[in-house]
């Protein structure tokens, strides 16, 4: 190798030109199209979180737990979700309904989505259709693995996505989330 | 002996045999949901239809007799026609949500209906409603919708228990079954009418919703509720801990043993399992002394209790064995006597109140294995024990798990006696008021989480297998007893319950001949003991009206 480039100094500047000429290309670009040439369009970048890209309507995001009329989960806790699970992260435990006819209900319905694999198997074992993968919610996270465990309260109160596929709730914050 | 053909295999079976036994002994299973070895034959489901050859239209197979030179055919296409139609009646009006139904997973509609029906429902009308969720007694939980009227729980409360409870009410598709005016279902048997119902329409209220039965894993036990020794399955949940609050044991069924319970089980034994997995069990060895109490490994409580035996003379030592305990703890414990020559055994404490038995299965004597306690040679003088301990002359009591405090016996007394005595120690499942003061706590595994046998008041020595793997540190008696008598400067049998009883049918004479292999699942009598079979059931006893 030649000495002048054992220093790199040539490929330095070299470096800089290159991202120098995208940067002022794209500036040009840019004033262009605000200032009305519309043809021209230079390289663009989401403003995310308060941009989005469109979601897949089949994408499957954050849980939800149907609600009946009277707001109580649509939940019979068959344990049909909880029994295909292959990631083992749904915890039900079911109590009597003071309604004979509806028998059965959730006393507690956990998800551990720190565990959860997102197959959507739940969604399709459900025979009542009281979960849902549809919230448009892809944003949780946790300090602790505790915060990871969504309860039944947390569940049933998330809301479908809109039809553009942004979430219409807010990102559930779990009660025992430590910060 | 009538000689028959089934599918092409022929058979001999005796006179009487009806065709669904006769073809379950070539291995042919006939689809059925009224028909029940035990009780009498209702043909009501229709649904054990059979082709006989020389006979016009397919017949019930559970009210045909077997007759010599009859050719049945259980398979041809007229029949699965007849069954396909026959399932479809009976779900005209069942309701279609298996995943709530407590009974699904073992449920013989589904059973069936994957095998036999898979038909398209043709039913368009609204089907007809009926209670849901209502208690017959304290134990059975009746839903009438999913009822299919088998009435076999009917004929059960007739024929077995003789009390006559239940009925079928109302004509046509607005049959049900029900109490009659001001019954309830209470007897001591009411458990059973939930294993005998096919479908869902009986559930325990003590098992309902507490764990979907595909969850459950069994194994082949036996009874501790009384003397009898009833043949059960155990269910147990072990991979879904949040079930049921965390109870592995979910519970106990009925195995059909010819000897001793036939098909059933009491009320009594059914429910006798809370202790397994109750809040008091004792999981850890513990050292209570001056300093306070210590939870400590075993290595260390086996030395301790070793050396707290070597440290009194043999006369000063008392041992309370149990009849709660197997014949292989009792041998294991008798090593240890012996290691020592302690002659201080006994195991009758009477209890607080005499058990009521009744007239069936249920035997007054609570306790599993009085008899192997007797046979091993642990029978002593239980009052002259305790009056020994009383006047001073006792330094150290060995408890199996018997809680003292709440025996026959006065609380004074026994207080006065624990008092005296200067090393108490305890082995036993669960925390009682002894092991609240004794010196040195041993826990032991439950019976559910080991193997090996009892001897019922028959004397027939039957096999119990684990479940369940033993809570914490608890060890089976066996081996704790082992271990001590290794202290001792004795060699314990083995590593294994089986070990036991090699020995103990070895030195035992009385267990003569026997192995677990020759036990298998039915059990097998000591050497001149003789069995009278499985009681009749006081329904079928003929009533003397005066």
């Amino acid at each position: 190798m030649r000495l002048g480039r054992r220093f790199y100094l040539s490929e330095v500047v070299e470096g800089v030109v290159l991202t120098a000429g995208h940067f002022f290309r794209n500036m040009g670009k840019h004033i262009a199209h605000a200032l009305g040439r519309k043809s021209a369009r230079g390289a663009v970048t989401i403003q995310y979180p308060e941009e989005r890209r469109p979601y897949s309507p089949r994408l499957r995001s954050l849980h939800r737990l149907v609600r009946r009329e009277d707001g109580s989960p649509r939940c019979v806790a068959c344990m049909m979700c909880e029994t295909v699970c292959p990631a083992r992260c749904i915890y039900i435990v079911a109590t009597e309904h003071p309604n004979p006819e509806i028998e059965k209900m959730p006393e507690r319905f956990d998800i551990d989505l720190g565990k959860c694999v997102f197959c959507g198997y739940c969604v399709e074992a459900c025979p009542e259709d009281a979960i849902r993968m549809d919230t448009g919610i892809l944003e949780f996270s946790s300090y602790s693995r505790r915060g990871m465990i969504y309860t039944k309260e947390t569940l049933l109160a998330l809301e479908p996505a809109a039809k553009d596929g942004r979430p219409t709730s807010p990102v559930p914050i779990p009660a025992t989330r430590t910060v | 002996m009538p000689k028959l053909t089934i599918d092409g295999k022929e058979i001999e079976v005796e006179a009487g045999t009806n065709l669904i036994e006769a073809a379950r002994r070539l291995g042919i299973e006939v689809p059925h949901y009224c028909y029940h070895p035990g009780l009498s034959i209702a043909g009501q489901c229709r649904l054990c239809m059979v082709d006989i050859e020389k006979t016009p239209r397919p017949s019930i197979a559970c009210n045909t007799q077997a007759a010599d030179g009859m050719v049945v055919h259980t398979d041809t296409e007229r029949v699965r026609d007849t069954r396909r139609s026959i399932m479809e009646f009976h779900l005209i009006n069942h309701p279609l949500d298996c995943p709530v139904c407590d009974q699904a997973g073992e449920c013989w509609l589904q059973i069936y209906y994957m095998k036999h029906g898979l038909y398209d429902p043709r039913m368009t009308d609204e089907k007809v409603h009926k209670p849901k969720a209502v208690p017959l007694g304290p134990h059975v939980m009746l839903d009438a919708e999913r009822c299919i009227l088998c009435s076999r729980c009917v004929r059960f409360c007739d024929e077995i228990t003789g009390t006559g409870e239940l009925g079928i009410f109302h004509r046509g598709d607005h049959s049900e079954i029900g109490l009659f005016p001001g019954r309830d279902l209470v007897n001591n048997y009411s458990g059973n009418v939930v294993d005998i119902c096919p479908v869902g329409a009986l559930t325990d209220r003590d098992f309902r919703f507490q764990v979907r039965v595909w969850y459950l894993d069994a194994a082949r036990s036996i009874c501790t509720g009384c003397a009898r020794g009833c043949n059960i399955d155990v269910h147990v949940n072990r991979r879904r801990p949040h079930h049921a609050e965390g109870k592995r044991v979910a519970r106990l069924k009925p195995r059909f043993n010819a000897d001793v319970n036939a098909w059933w089980l009491c009320d009594v034994g059914r429910y006798h399992y809370d202790f397994v997995d109750a809040p008091t069990r004792l999981t850890a060895p513990v050292r209570r002394n001056n300093a306070g109490t210590a939870e400590i490994a075993w290595d260390e409580a086996v030395s301790g209790v070793a050396e707290a035996l070597r440290r009194y003379s043999p006369d000063q030592v008392g041992v309370l064995a149990s009849p709660r305990m197997a014949n292989e703890d009792l041998l294991a414990l008798r090593r240890v006597l012996e290691a020592r020559a302690m002659r201080q055994v006994a195991y009758d404490v009477p209890p607080p109140a005499l058990a009521e038995g009744d007239d069936f299965l249920l035997r007054s004597d609570r306790a599993p294995n009085r008899r192997g306690a007797e046979l091993i040679g642990l029978g002593g003088d239980t009052g002259g024990l305790m009056a020994s301990a009383r006047a001073g002359r006792l330094k150290c009591l060995w408890v199996f798990h018997h809680d003292l405090l709440a025996s026959g016996w006065p609380a004074a007394d026994v207080r006065q006696a624990l008092d005296r005595v200067e090393t108490l120690i305890f082995t036993g499942t669960n925390a009682n008021a002894i092991s609240e003061r004794a010196q040195w706590v041993l826990p032991a595994a439950a019976w559910v989480e080991r193997e090996g046998t009892f001897t019922n008041f028959e004397g027939r020595v039957q096999r119990f297998r684990s479940a369940v793997e033993p809570l914490g540190q608890a060890l089976p008696e066996w081996d704790l007893l082992g271990r001590i008598v290794a202290a001792l400067g004795g060699t314990p049998a083995g590593g294994r319950a089986e070990l036991w009883f090699r020995e103990l049918v070895r030195t035992v004479p009385a267990f003569a001949g026997l192995s677990y292999q020759a036990i298998g699942d039915h059990g097998q009598l000591i050497p001149g003991a003789t069995s009278a079979g499985a009681p009749t059931p006081p329904g079928r006893r003929v009533k003397v009206h005066g």
